[in-house]
């Protein structure tokens, strides 16, 4: 009989099964779904043996759908109805879309998201995302028999958290649950790191069919961690195409074309660009609807001519994330290539050119992402190989301090690649203050009571000092498998306290994506109730100020006037405090101005008395022996 | 019918609670699958659940659900050494067949 071993809780593998996980890259242009098959990576085919699913879904009036190679081939023919390089929507609104004037279809400003218009109704781009990603679940289970466990699914990593709760979404709507979402570049680091296992710093340049990235990345002991990322989320090879499109309409002088000559001239385009990585010239040939036909001769070096300035836009984020990541070209031991758009030789030259060395192609560029997904998923589905390794996570969620006034300070910003660890000072507020309450929040949000708390603990035995002279050190750390640790220091004598706490637990995805969305929709507010506070802190810090000086020094240095008009002034300012609701900023920044300016006087009055006092029975001498 | 740990398997237990810094006992629980049909899982309990069955042996405490517990009642959990392999055994009366391997069984 087998021995068996302790499991984490809900961990623990049924027998005899591999649980089946895949990896998509749901791209721009074409989608892939792979899988680790005994133990070694492979994208998974479709029954015609096509590694590659164009990211194309044509809606028909009757209700039914077609995607891939089979939406791509009515592409020319119902270009309106046809929705290619979804990707660019996903996650967006219509006032996001820049380049709207170059999509072929119709767009509809929805509330959220923008929609397209076909004959089957208003679509969401994530209703797109989702019939290409149903049909790569369906490709994976009819190949792998059997139902999937999960995916890991990529995207750029410049998309911002719309978009990827978009993708998300779309791979729920497919029947995909989602193990995780997966930086491109990242992926593909997975793929070569794993493959080769190969330690640097290694550059990740993905041009793919509407996106461009570029990653830096260190490797060392199998551990990948992001150093720096940039990008360009609107260009890719879709670009080259229009490039080619143009030139050739200059070139032959043609009329403004309708959406599905447009299309048709796309396509060959494309073709003649795909041709010129491997032919000196090209060959451009089509039938408009008119009955007129285009017939063009690229060859390669006009190509190279008319592209030159997307290429050097892809140099510009480059330069950029190097810097970033603070290091030089001589740096980076390697550069990966990724994607289908750096077949082109003029990319690869100028990559070449501009790191000095000869990028790594040895992955399939078309399958590198996909590659590397299909091993996370592996793994994050619970097939553990020998080859256990750490992939460095981001911090999904802001973590900070609650400072006075209601307020949260956050000292790891979301998405810092934890492990990190970062400190912040903090001071008293109150003269003479021993002790230090600190309640550690996790949120977006400005106020703590719309943050999710963490954990609160206490810093006893500061010495007693003025308000604002204590120095306390706040050290929040988050370790590689997200656990949370707090420390606070004194710094002048040392005391110290910590604790310790897991800060995404029981904290479910739906939960993050809400707390993001709040702190999307109510930014302005949250700024407002901000300032507010801390107007608000400010002001009370006036008047106990005021209070002790007056209790100090009031006496001796003010008329009985005098003390009416600042009793007054601070009676007005606590006032507005005390009522204080969201409007009240203007007031409260008037009356703590009326009172600054009441007090004027008396504070030189005391600054002079003090001075006085401390003169007083010196001779000069003994001061300059002082100073 | 209680669920029982023998002493080595209850001090092995007690030093990896200690070593993960964490948890209030062992949960031991039968799952549907394998291929003679259930299986074991033995995994660490974070929190107890309120229909959970407790059993106190050797100071280390043992979770069981209802639902398992039809399966597990009279079982006692033992800690052997095989060779170079080492690990946790079932010594189950009420299992009438078990498969090859001894992951999974049949009541």
């Amino acid at each position: 009989m087998a021995l068996l071993q302790i499991s984490e809780p809900g961990l623990s593998a049924a027998p005899h099964q591999h649980r089946l996980a895949v990896g998509i890259d749901l791209g721009t242009t074409n989608s892939l779904v792979a899988s680790v098959i005994s133990g070694s990576g492979a994208v998974i085919r479709d029954e015609h043996d096509r590694t590659l699913l164009p990211s194309v879904v044509r809606y028909l009036a009757d209700g039914s759908i077609e995607t891939g190679h089979e939406a791509l081939a009515q592409q020319s023919n119902d270009a309106l109805n046809t929705i290619a390089s979804a990707k660019r929507l996903m996650g967006r609104g219509l006032a996001d879309v820049t380049d709207i004037h170059q999509i072929p279809y119709r767009l509809i400003d929805s509330p959220g998201m923008v929609s397209i218009a076909t004959a089957a109704g208003a679509k969401t781009p994530v209703e797109v995302g989702a019939e290409i990603l149903r049909t790569l679940r369906l490709r994976a289970e009819a190949a792998l028999g059997g139902e999937l466990t999960g995916a890991v699914i990529t995207v750029p990593a410049y998309f911002d958290d719309a978009q990827r709760q978009a993708t998300k979404d779309a791979a729920r709507l497919a029947g995909l649950t989602v193990l995780r979402l997966l930086n491109e570049p990242t992926a593909a680091a997975i793929a070569y790191g794993l493959d080769n296992g190969a330690e640097g710093i290694y550059a990740v340049y993905d041009l793919g069919g509407g996106t461009f990235d570029i990653s830096i990345l260190k490797l060392s002991q199998g551990i990948f961690e992001v150093l720096a990322t940039n990008g360009d989320s609107a260009l890719g090879g879709d670009d080259f195409d229009r490039a080619i499109a143009g030139w050739v309409s200059t070139q032959l002088a043609l009329p403004a074309l309708g959406a599905h000559d447009m299309q048709k001239l796309l396509t060959q385009a494309r073709a003649a660009k795909e041709a010129l990585s491997t032919e000196p010239i090209a060959h451009i040939n089509a039938t408009l609807e008119n009955g007129s036909t285009i017939d063009a001769l690229l060859p390669r070096e006009t190509f190279e001519t008319i592209t030159a300035e997307l290429v050097a836009r892809t140099l510009k984020p480059t330069r950029k994330a190097l810097r970033d990541a603070k290091l030089d070209v001589e740096a980076v031991k390697g550069v990966v290539l990724v994607g289908g758009s750096t077949r082109m030789l003029h990319i690869r030259q100028a990559v070449a050119d501009y790191f000095r060395q000869t990028p790594l192609t040895n992955v399939d560029p078309d399958q590198v992402v996909a590659l590397g997904a299909a091993m996370q998923a592996n793994i994050l589905a619970g097939n553990r190989g020998n080859d256990d390794w750490l992939l460095l996570d981001i911090n999904p969620l802001s973590l900070g301090i609650e400072t006075m006034g209601g307020l949260v300070e956050k000292i790891i910003p979301r998405n810092a690649s934890i492990p990190v660890a970062q400190a912040q000072e903090f001071t008293t507020f109150k003269d003479g203050q021993t002790a230090m309450s600190f309640h550690v929040l996790q949120g977006e949000r400005e106020l703590v009571a719309d943050c999710r708390s963490l954990a609160r603990f206490e810093l006893r035995g500061i010495p007693p000092m003025v308000a604002g002279a204590a120095r306390i050190r706040v050290t929040l750390q988050v370790d590689a498998d997200g656990l949370l640790s707090v420390s606070a220091r004194e710094q002048s004598t040392g005391i110290e306290t910590s604790v310790v706490v897991k800060p995404s637990y029981g904290l479910a995805d739906t939960q993050i994506a809400q707390m993001l969305q709040d702190a999307y929709g109510k930014a302005d507010s949250d700024m407002r109730v901000r300032m507010l506070r801390e107007a608000q802190v400010d002001a009370r810090r006036l008047l106990d100020a005021t209070d002790a000086a007056i209790h100090q020094d009031g006496d001796a240095l003010l008329t009985p006037d005098e003390r009416i008009v600042l009793k007054q002034a601070m009676h007005a300012l606590a006032e507005v405090i005390e009522t204080g609701d969201a409007d009240s900023l203007p007031s409260l920044k008037q009356a703590s101005e009326v009172l600054n300016r009441a007090t004027q006087d008396f504070a030189a009055r005391r600054m002079d008395a003090s001075i006085q006092r401390a003169l007083t029975g010196h001779k000069l001498a003994e001061l300059e022996s002082r100073v | 019918m209680s669920v029982t740990l023998t002493e080595s398997a209850a001090k092995r237990i007690s030093s990896f609670i200690e070593k993960r810094g964490k948890g209030v006992g062992l949960r031991l629980a039968v799952k549907t699958s394998g291929c003679s049909g259930l299986a074991y899982a033995i995994e660490f309990a974070d929190e107890t659940l309120p229909e959970d069955l407790l059993f106190e042996s050797h100071g280390v405490t043992v979770l069981v659900d209802p639902k398992s517990h039809v399966f597990l009642a009279g079982t006692e959990l033992d800690f052997v050494r095989e060779g170079l392999n080492e690990g946790f055994k079932f010594n189950n009366p009420n299992v009438k067949d078990s498969c090859g391997c001894g992951e999974s069984f049949k009541v």
